[in-house]
């Protein structure tokens, strides 16, 4: 079929005018900051910093409590340099991003910001010079922060040392796979995946709760890691909190709302907050990046933040599997039978060979371990996860559980990257998975080989 | 009648030395039961603490079997606890030391370092040079460690690690007692700058001035020698290091001390 040139004609014109007008829509969308006259009114109730009748001493100090609240300072960070300088390498599936830094230097941080252009970063997610942040910044979350904390945190942030760096920070343009660092990509991600927004206030719910809710789902970023990524690299919302595993660095951050894989719902407040504020609690202690949250963030939060986060994520776990009688009762049975497969004879003898041998003497002959210094693998829920991420991880690499003031002196495990393969990892992992009334699924050396692989020694 | 009587006496002695033996045997069972419940081989100890370092560094800190996993029972604390702290902020590059040593505060790392420099364990004997290595090498080496080389300005390596090459104290560790594998492995990451100190890096200024024939040499007759018996790291630097020489490390090598 031959059409006629007018044909034609019309046809160019209809997709240049839907490709016109589906651009401006995205670059009005990315510069809504142009058209705000004033920041949305806050929930005063959430904020931290209330500005009325507060000395600048006092306001400042609630700064620096939510830079902790945000664990701003770890990722804004590289081993070894000054405190904010930023440099820190944060690899993604698209490629590398370097966080920048964030010291009052007027050359290589935030020197000439101003207020205003800090709260256009932490709203909008964009920088003073108008460039739009790559979502590695969680802008997604910090989005929800009020305009009181966030100039609040601006002021403390003024009070740190300047500190340059040797070499500017590569900027993700640079570092970024092609096209994703580009302003057209993060424009569109940004149109498909982030609006700027506010915490809107349960008035059924108690201040505690709402305080709880406004420092997980913005400061505290919980569901940056707790919370599946989408190909995009997008997570489904501020509050999904159902567990995810993190790319590239190979953790699972397991689900705060299920019973099986954290089990919030059957601990006090107080427990949750202990698990936070000490890095362990007679039910769980934290291992690979949670353990870097603790250490450098949650450790240091205040009291009633840290019961206020502890209320919303109990109650949300609670809302989750109301019925957890049953819920327990169902669980032996499918485990296994979702496993499909048994281990074989030879891979339990191995796996107990191992477990004699370099287990037990710490976990001991019944998995039971020894109370306050190693943990128990019988009925562990971390041993217990569908994902046995964090299990190689903890076998290949051992580790230190975080010092804190509760926990100043704690036992470690020795990595066993170099003393044992990829089956024998695979074997002894299967067996505590198969031991003490554990069951879950077997272990296979392709799965320890995968993580060994990726992250080498 | 003798006999039986003599059977009686015999199964009533017999019998008080079942039961004993029972209560005896059962006491001790419930005292293992109880230990093991605890913990039979569980002490609330450092050498519990620092199972994770003794895996490889061997048993009580006497370094590990392949070479590479140097002794740390009696060398100073200070040079350990700056080691802990160089891999924690990235002056030295070892990614299971870092991940082990980065959720641990200073104080920890401070108490691990003294643990182990109280450790004082005899050496094993020093190995014998390898095959093919030539007398002219080992001299060389001597006389770089010994003597330094005043014609590029390289100070001896008993300067400043003790005129018996064991150490001083608080934060310079002896060069004795280490595999040849080790000392070349150190050696040439200080050459490319992996393995570094707090600044000003004295160590790195040393190491840039030599070549790796240089390394070589020092690092094999340094292998080769025997720790002298009883020995301990030096109290302090017999001279004081002069200008422009400072350590950042150990900056109390360029103090005049009383």
């Amino acid at each position: 079929m031959i059409f006629p040139p007018r044909f034609w004609r019309y046809f160019a014109l209809f997709w240049i005018t839907v490709g016109g007008l589906l651009g401006m829509a995205i670059g009005l969308d990315n510069h809504r900051d142009l058209f705000e006259t004033q920041a949305p009114a806050s929930s005063a109730s959430t904020s931290t910093a209330t500005a009325a009748g507060q000395s600048d001493n006092v306001l400042i100090e609630q700064g620096h409590q939510l830079l902790r609240l945000g664990n701003c300072m770890s990722c804004h960070t590289e081993r070894g340099q000054a405190a904010g300088a930023g440099g820190r390498a944060f690899e993604t599936p698209f490629g590398k991003v370097y966080s920048s830094n964030i010291t009052p230097d007027s050359q290589h941080g935030l020197g000439t910001w101003n207020a205003n252009d800090f709260w256009r970063a932490l709203h909008h997610g964009k920088s003073k010079d108008g460039r739009l942040l790559t979502p590695v910044f969680p802008y997604q979350h910090t989005t929800l922060i009020t305009r009181e904390d966030s100039d609040a945190m601006f002021d403390a942030l003024k009070t740190w040392t300047p500190a340059s760096n040797d070499k500017p920070i590569d900027k993700p343009s640079k570092t970024l796979t092609w096209p994703y660092g580009t302003p057209v990509a993060i424009a569109v991600w940004r149109s498909l995946f982030f609006s700027p927004g506010v915490y809107e206030n349960h008035p059924q719910k108690s201040p505690e709760w709402n305080r709880g809710a406004y420092i997980a789902q913005g400061l505290g970023h919980c569901a940056a890691c707790h919370s599946e990524r989408n190909e995009w690299g997008a997570i489904q919302s501020v509050n999904d909190f159902s567990g995810g595993r993190m790319p590239v660095i190979n953790w699972y951050a397991p689900s705060l709302t299920s019973l099986k894989e954290t089990g919030l719902s059957q601990q006090t407040a107080q427990d949750i907050a202990q698990l936070l504020q000490s890095g362990k609690n007679d039910q769980a202690s934290t291992i690979g990046p949670m353990a870097e949250v603790v250490q450098h963030s949650t450790q240091h939060w205040r009291d009633n933040d840290l019961l206020a986060v502890a209320t919303y994520l109990k109650d949300l776990a609670q809302q989750a599997s109301p019925s957890a009688v049953t819920t327990t009762a169902t669980k032996p049975a499918d485990t296994r039978a979702s496993a499909g497969l048994s281990p074989s004879a030879k891979v339990l003898s191995l796996g107990t060979k191992i477990y004699d041998d370099h287990c037990a003497q710490c976990h001991r002959s019944q998995g039971q371990g020894v109370p306050g210094a190693y943990p128990a693998l019988a009925q562990n829920r971390a041993v217990l996860l569908n994902d046995p991420t964090n299990l190689v991880q903890s076998v290949l690499y051992g580790g230190y559980p975080v010092v804190t003031a509760h926990n100043p002196r704690p036992f470690g495990m020795p990595p066993y990257i170099l003393t044992l393969d990829d089956r024998e990892i695979a074997a002894v992992l299967t067996h505590l998975r198969s031991q003490w009334g554990n069951q879950a699924a077997e272990v296979t050396p392709l799965q320890v080989n995968r993580i060994r692989s990726l992250q080498g020694p | 009648m003798y006999f039986v009587s003599f059977f009686s006496i015999k199964t009533k002695y017999f019998k008080r030395s079942v039961s004993l033996t029972w209560l005896f045997a059962s006491v001790t069972l419930l005292l293992s039961q109880v230990a093991l419940g605890q913990g039979s081989s569980f002490k609330d100890d450092m050498a519990e603490r620092t199972r994770a370092c003794t895996a490889c560094h061997g048993e009580q800190g006497k370094a590990g079997p392949d070479g590479y996993y140097p002794r740390l029972a009696g060398k100073p604390a200070g040079y350990l606890y700056n080691q802990l702290k160089n891999f924690q902020e990235g002056r030295r590059h070892y990614s299971l030391m870092t991940r082990l040593v980065d959720p641990l505060s200073e104080a920890y790392l401070q108490e691990m370092a003294n643990y182990f420099a109280n450790l004082k364990l005899a050496y094993p004997p020093a190995a014998s040079p390898p095959e093919r290595v030539s007398h002219r090498l080992l001299n060389e080496g001597q006389k770089l460690a010994l003597e330094g080389d005043s014609t590029r300005n390289v100070p001896a390596c008993s300067t400043c690690h003790g005129a018996q090459l064991t150490g001083i104290q608080p934060n310079v560790p002896g060069l004795l007692g280490l595999p040849l594998d080790y000392l070349n492995a150190q050696l040439g990451a200080w050459q490319t700058h992996q393995r570094k100190a707090a600044a000003p890096d004295c160590m790195s200024d040393v190491v840039q001035r030599l070549t790796s024939e240089d390394l070589v040499a020092v690092a094999t007759w340094l292998s080769t020698q025997n720790v002298p018996p009883a020995a301990l790291p030096a109290k302090q630097i017999s001279v004081p290091l002069k200008a422009p020489w400072r350590c950042g490390s150990a900056p109390e090598l360029s103090k005049a001390q009383p």
